[in-house]
């Protein structure tokens, strides 16, 4: 059901993306996170489906009597870890792929130089979308999915290391020379880069499958994930709330505060999830939340739980900045990074239309002075013609509301609460589609 | 939705940002049907217990209903195409026919599961049934929201709100239906035809 909500968000993000594109803005000419955001909606809108069937045969099974996934029937429920992981490696992308497209933005802003490489970055990422699909069986090595399966997943799964390295270098380069500023959001960028490296590595070792039968399930796979989505994502998403924030909000964020927040975060990340490959190799499973102290990994769990302490004293510090920044932040100009992308060439917040009139543009960075061509012109404060903004719709929200309404009642297997809820989303959804009809 | 500034602004790709929408979601909904397909035909013949496929399906039976659907596609073209041409009063007949063929086989559909449910295949009895009836029962509540779909556009066109400024939502509502057909065929095919 969730699934409907996200794909309605996928259709939505590709056609604005593909479709609504200012004058001159080429597909070559689009910022590298709207490109990033392009596949991995794509990548929503083809992987939702799957989990969605999966969560099916799951849902028939506990409520109806079907036997999707009961061996005694003759099914396997192997068949849940095909579903899961056709959905669950797409997903991995879905994940990844935006944080990528914002250090993307932030990197050549803080080094202010061009990204290095910018149609291989894109390119890359496409090429990321497309095998992202391809690799989903190196989560099922320990199955005993036979020696052939095996090799080809492993080779597909080595195989998607490469745009991920091409666009490491890419970054690296772009840093290279540069003319650096060391503002929080650079901070968070480069701890991307560098945290993504070590998991990047660790997750090359998985592709390996008698490596991989070593570490499946023990705390080593425990490591690799949270270098990835931790030190990547959630460090790529921290960037991308730094550099954006006086865009969305029209304050600043207190950068010594900021600063506070990376290191503690850093310092807290490397040593709650370093210490876990050692404790995986060591024999730890995860999932288990106690062990022996004969295992001989007491001290260095010890070393795992100060980190997470750690953490969550750098989150804190974070929403303080953030509550801060309301009252006690400095405003923001237009552009206070001096930004190359459209949007800080608009006031901060952006007005609910967004452009005054909708700027012509005429190559990749407008905002900046290049040896062929200067900065563009920012659009006047006023409009020069009044806009036409479309309106508001309730529909989706009464869609929204019949959603938790059906998954509550599933939860207390409540079937006919279930119904109405289904029946209160299903009302939404139909009034919302025919709605141009009544204006 | 902005469905009325989409249909006003030039768009970068040239296409009605409906329609390009549309499509994406066909994409999705080939990714749905390709699931629930795959996980039929690798269940095929897993069952430990009967009835089989063999000795229940009726494909007589079934391949009129596949010609009736088949039908409805050629009705929900000639209704696109009075729409488009401003001919309101065949507009509303051929929608009304292309909702009533569909209605028709989901009329089949219902008689071919009670008969099935009579003769002792459920939902649970073994993987073919459930294989059968969510793979089959997925496409009937898609066709479902395809007839109330048609009847909601032939309602507004007796009210009078439908004409050919709206020949774009006819034209969508059409790539929904031809869909819906479409996957059908591949049904038919790969759980009657091919046993």
């Amino acid at each position: 059901m969730l699934g409907i909500s996200s794909l309605a968000a996928g259709f939505n993000f590709i056609v604005t993306i593909l479709n609504l594109r200012a004058p001159g803005m080429k597909m070559m000419r689009v910022p590298t996170f709207s490109w990033m955001t392009l596949v991995t909606n794509f990548l929503i809108i083809t992987a939702f489906p799957v989990i969605t069937v999966g969560l099916l045969f799951l849902m028939f099974d506990r409520f109806f009597g079907t036997h999707f996934y009961v061996r005694e029937a003759g099914a396997t429920p192997i068949l849940w870890q095909h579903l899961f992981w056709l959905f669950g490696h797409p997903e991995v992308y879905i994940l990844i792929l935006p944080a990528m497209g914002i250090v993307s933005e932030v990197l050549p802003t803080f080094a202010r130089k061009p990204l290095f490489g910018y149609t291989v970055v894109v390119y890359s990422g496409i090429l990321i979308g497309f095998m992202g699909w391809g690799v989903w069986s190196h989560h099922m090595f320990s199955v005993g999915l036979g020696p052939i399966a095996d090799s080809v997943f492993s080779a597909t799964s080595m195989l998607i290391a490469v745009p991920t390295g091409v666009k490491i270098f890419n970054w690296i380069a772009t840093l290279w020379g540069g003319d650096i500023r060391g503002t929080t959001a650079l901070h968070f960028a480069v701890g991307f880069v560098a945290m993504f490296i070590i998991g990047g590595l660790s997750g090359v070792t998985h592709a390996s499958p008698p490596a991989d039968l070593q570490q499946t399930d023990s705390y080593y796979v425990v490591a690799h994930i949270h270098y990835v989505f931790f030190g990547g994502t959630i460090f790529g998403l921290f960037a991308g709330i730094y550099y954006w924030w006086p865009k969305m909000t029209g304050r600043l964020l207190d950068e010594t505060l900021g600063k506070m927040h990376f290191w503690l975060q850093f310092v807290g990340m490397n040593l709650a999830f370093f210490p876990m490959h050692f404790i995986g190799l060591l024999g730890m499973p995860r999932r288990v939340y106690t062990y022996s102290p004969d295992l001989g990994v007491s001290d260095l769990n010890l070393v795992s739980t100060i980190g997470a302490f750690l953490i969550a004293l750098s989150i804190l510090i974070f929403v303080v900045n953030l509550w801060r920044s309301r009252t006690r932040g400095r405003p923001a100009p237009n552009d206070p990074w001096g930004g190359a992308t459209l949007e800080w060439s608009i006031p901060s917040p952006p007005p609910p239309y967004n452009f005054s009139v909708i700027p012509t543009v005429e190559n990749r960075l407008p905002r900046w002075r290049t040896e062929r061509h200067g900065p563009m012109k920012d659009p006047p404060a006023v409009p020069p013609a009044p806009i036409h903004m479309p309106g508001g719709s309730w529909w989706p929200m009464v869609a929204a509301l019949g959603l938790p309404l059906a998954a509550l009642a599933l939860l207390t297997h409540t079937l006919w609460v279930a119904f109405v809820g289904a029946a209160v989303l299903l009302f939404g959804i139909y009034r919302w589609a025919f709605e141009p009809f009544e204006v | 939705m902005t469905h009325a500034a989409a249909a006003t602004h030039r768009t970068s790709m040239g296409l009605d940002s409906r329609k390009m929408a549309f499509w994406a979601f066909i994409g999705s909904e080939c990714l749905l049907f390709g699931s629930l397909i795959s996980t039929y035909l690798v269940y095929k013949g897993r069952s430990v217990v009967g009835p089989y496929p063999h000795e229940i399906l009726n494909i007589p039976f079934t391949s009129v209903s596949t010609f009736d659907l088949l039908m409805s596609s050629l009705m929900m073209v000639l209704a696109l195409a009075a729409v488009q041409r401003g001919d309101m009063k065949w507009g509303k007949i051929w929608l009304f026919s292309t909702a009533l063929l569909g209605l028709v086989f989901l009329g089949g559909q219902v008689i071919e599961f009670t008969e099935f449910v009579h003769k002792g295949l459920t939902i649970g009895t073994n993987l073919f049934g459930c294989t059968f009836f969510v793979l089959t029962g997925t496409h009937g509540a898609h066709v479902t929201v395809g007839v109330l779909w048609l009847l909601t556009l032939w309602v507004r066109a007796l009210q009078g709100k439908l004409g050919p400024a709206n020949a774009m939502t006819v034209e969508i509502t059409g790539l929904y239906w031809h869909f819906v057909d479409v996957v059908w065929i591949v049904i038919f095919t790969v759980v009657y035809l091919i046993q």
